[in-house]
């Protein structure tokens, strides 16, 4: 079991968002996170990622073994794309960033300012980060946006071959990764509390 | 970490605005002094010391909210968060930036300033060793602030509210021992209390504003 | 029945309706009747005249101006600890009423100042450090204004006020360190407060007692006032979503 979650609960601005919660992720395996938006998919995965804390509920996994992808770009516009990746290829301990870039066939700007990019381009790159941690467990979300479909079809692959080396992912996506098939498919609008629930700390009140 | 340190040197010199405003700023409020008191070099000199710190200290404040507002907004902040780097070592690695790209050029130009304002040959001594001395706490207690106003929108006002309440004790013992070595007193209590404050700061500062990191994180 | 017990909001507010009138009633008593006594009851001093009269309304402002921020100390590290809202909202509605027993701490220093020593303001450890307590009530009062989500607030002036505290006393040597500098006759301080006589100090220690309960008594309110506008959210967040 790569990751694991009984019963979990999250909440955002003293408001629950998800209840009672489970999800069980093997290596190897893929989870996709679906929900109309504000179902709290976003939440969940920050959870998940260690940034904000849970309601209730347990998790079984190692933070470690956690790497996390926003939906922000999480890339430097006045570096270059080589600084920004061997930034934190340095971080993780990685030292050649050369496998990521060509995973992501940003090669061909390695020396290019990151702020020149395309957003689609920008988006390859924050996503190049991932092949640089090292780490088994990718949190993921939305990472599709702005991506055209070769590169949606580049990025499936990139997933299917972590899923190979016995990584796992938790994806959020409306985007129809491909990965259907193999993936769990998780229904968030399934675990929404009744209308109104309020977290514990603003239960207090009551 | 140190990759931390290079990659924000890096940034904080490609942008260029940083670097040079705050100096530019520095500069400006010390001339401004001779044009609000006279230009009496005498009693200038007599000022300078004081003038000098609170030049240093309001040229720190403006280079203090991009600490972490740029990597708040394009996301890096939640990956350093979620990194192997602890985020103390995160607000370490900023506040030292801060003051290699802020406070030690302040402390390199201000004897050419101290000259503006009548300080003779060994005064201006006096002066660059307390601001070299006392500039590295102003930039950890200003992360802090920076931490406590990071993703606020406008956040400037409160962010220099907050913190110079803090400056209070640097700013106290660093021009007094500007001041006393310049009059000839002895400065060895003046200097090891302004020193006590930046390695106190430094001591807990990153820890309260790491805290406060993750705070404005969730 | 454990004192922690009061920690819930919904108790608390049950306790301090109840106990509220008597605390301000006493506060009233003690501070009216200690100040009749002081100003009518007791002699001149043969020095400073009838002004030294202020002290009366200047020593217990100051003594609860500074024991508000150490209230609010503990009550910051209650709720980072124990995350009880009540300590958190106690801090919270401390810091105005501190606010105001510095300014008046403050006013009248000065008031007693003025007439003695011909000056307004002096730059004395005592009065400065007030000073500097002020600055650093502001901040802590505008950052509870500035965040948006309570709990957050709650965690990041706790915070503050933990650093604050820390700083506060640096500075209160610092002042004291720069003072050293003065080659005037210390005797200007309105530190000489210490050698309050005997005749004046029963009726001093009435009035402080007095303001002390007036503290409580005005931090039981504002903390009321502030659960039952959290309380209010919570029911509108309850029926909106």
């Amino acid at each position: 079991m790569a990751i694991s979650a009984k019963s979990l609960s999250v909440s955002r601005g003293g408001i629950n968002l998800l209840e009672g919660l489970n999800i069980e992720l093997n290596s190897g395996q893929a989870g996709i996170l679906h929900g109309p938006n504000g179902v709290g998919k976003t939440t969940l995965l920050r959870a998940l990622a260690g940034l904000q804390p849970i309601e209730s509920g347990k998790i079984e996994y190692s933070i470690d073994d956690v790497c996390y992808s926003g939906h922000a770009d999480g890339v430097k516009p006045t570096l270059t794309v080589r600084e920004n990746l061997e930034f934190w290829a340095d971080i993780f301990g990685n030292h050649s960033i050369i496998e990521a870039a060509e995973q992501f066939m940003i090669s061909d700007f390695l020396d290019l300012k990151v702020g020149t990019l395309s957003a689609g381009q920008k988006r390859r790159v924050g996503l190049s980060r991932l092949g640089l941690t090292g780490r088994s467990i990718w949190l993921l979300d939305e990472p599709t946006v702005s991506l055209d479909q070769t590169s949606v079809s580049i990025f499936e692959n990139i997933i299917k071959d972590h899923l190979l080396k016995n990584g796992c992912a938790l994806i959020a996506t409306h985007i129809d990764l491909g990965l259907e098939d193999s993936a769990k498919i998780i229904d968030l609008s399934k675990y929404q509390p009744q209308l109104g629930k309020l977290s514990r700390s603003e239960e207090a009140f009551l | 970490m140190i990759a931390l340190i290079f990659r924000d040197l890096r940034i904080a010199i490609r942008v260029g605005g940083g670097f040079g405003l705050s100096l530019a700023f520095f500069f400006i409020i010390v001339i401004f002094f001779p044009f609000a008191i006279g230009p009496n070099l005498e009693l200038l000199s007599k000022v300078a010391p004081g003038t000098l710190w609170i030049g240093a200290l309001l040229a720190c404040l403006l280079s203090l909210e991009r600490i972490f507002a740029l990597d708040f907004e394009d996301g890096t902040l939640d990956l350093l968060a979620t990194s192997p780097l602890p985020l103390e070592g995160v607000v370490m690695a900023k506040a030292l930036v801060h003051w290699l790209t802020t406070g030690l050029p302040l402390v390199f130009i201000s004897p050419f300033l101290g000259i503006l304002l009548g300080l003779q040959n060994i005064s201006v001594l006096f002066l660059v060793m307390s601001l070299l001395l006392g500039t590295p706490a102003l930039s950890i207690i200003g992360t802090f602030g920076a931490a406590l106003t990071a993703g606020m929108k406008r956040g400037g006002l409160l962010l220099s509210l907050l913190v110079l309440p803090l400056y209070i004790p640097t700013l106290i013992f660093g021009a007094e021992a500007a001041r006393r070595g310049i009059e000839g007193f002895e400065i060895q209590s003046s200097i090891l209390l302004l020193l006590g404050v930046t390695l106190l700061s430094w001591a807990i500062l990153p820890f309260a504003a790491a805290s406060v990191l993750r705070i404005n994180l969730r | 029945m454990s004192f922690w017990e009061y920690a819930n909001p919904v108790k608390f507010l049950k306790l301090s309706g109840t106990v509220l009138p008597y605390f301000s009633v006493f506060a009233a008593l003690m501070i009216i009747s200690g100040l009749c006594w002081g100003f009518f009851f007791t002699p001149d001093d043969y020095k400073q005249g009838a002004t030294v009269k202020i002290l009366y309304v200047h020593v217990p402002a100051a003594f609860v101006a500074i024991n508000a921020w150490f209230m609010m100390l503990i009550a910051s590290i209650i709720w980072l600890v124990r995350r009880h809202h009540v300590s958190a909202l106690a801090a919270k509605a401390a810091a105005p009423i501190g606010v105001a027993m510095t300014i008046i701490g403050l006013v009248t220093g000065a008031l007693w100042g003025q007439p003695m020593w011909g000056t307004w303001w002096e730059w004395d450890p005592k009065l400065t450090s007030f000073l500097i307590l002020f600055l650093f009530y502001i901040g802590y009062i505008a950052l509870w204004s500035a965040v948006e989500d309570p709990d957050s607030a709650a965690d990041l002036t706790s915070i503050l006020c933990i650093v604050g505290s820390v700083f506060a006393v640096l500075s209160r040597y610092a002042t004291v360190f720069w003072n050293q500098g003065l080659h005037q006759d210390a005797s200007l301080s309105v530190d000489k407060e210490e050698h309050v006589a005997d005749v004046f100090y029963y009726p001093l220690l009435v009035v402080m007692a007095g303001f002390v309960l007036l503290f409580i008594a005005l931090v039981l309110l504002n903390t009321r006032s502030e659960i039952m506008t959290r309380r209010a959210s919570a029911l509108l967040a309850r029926r909106k979503v």
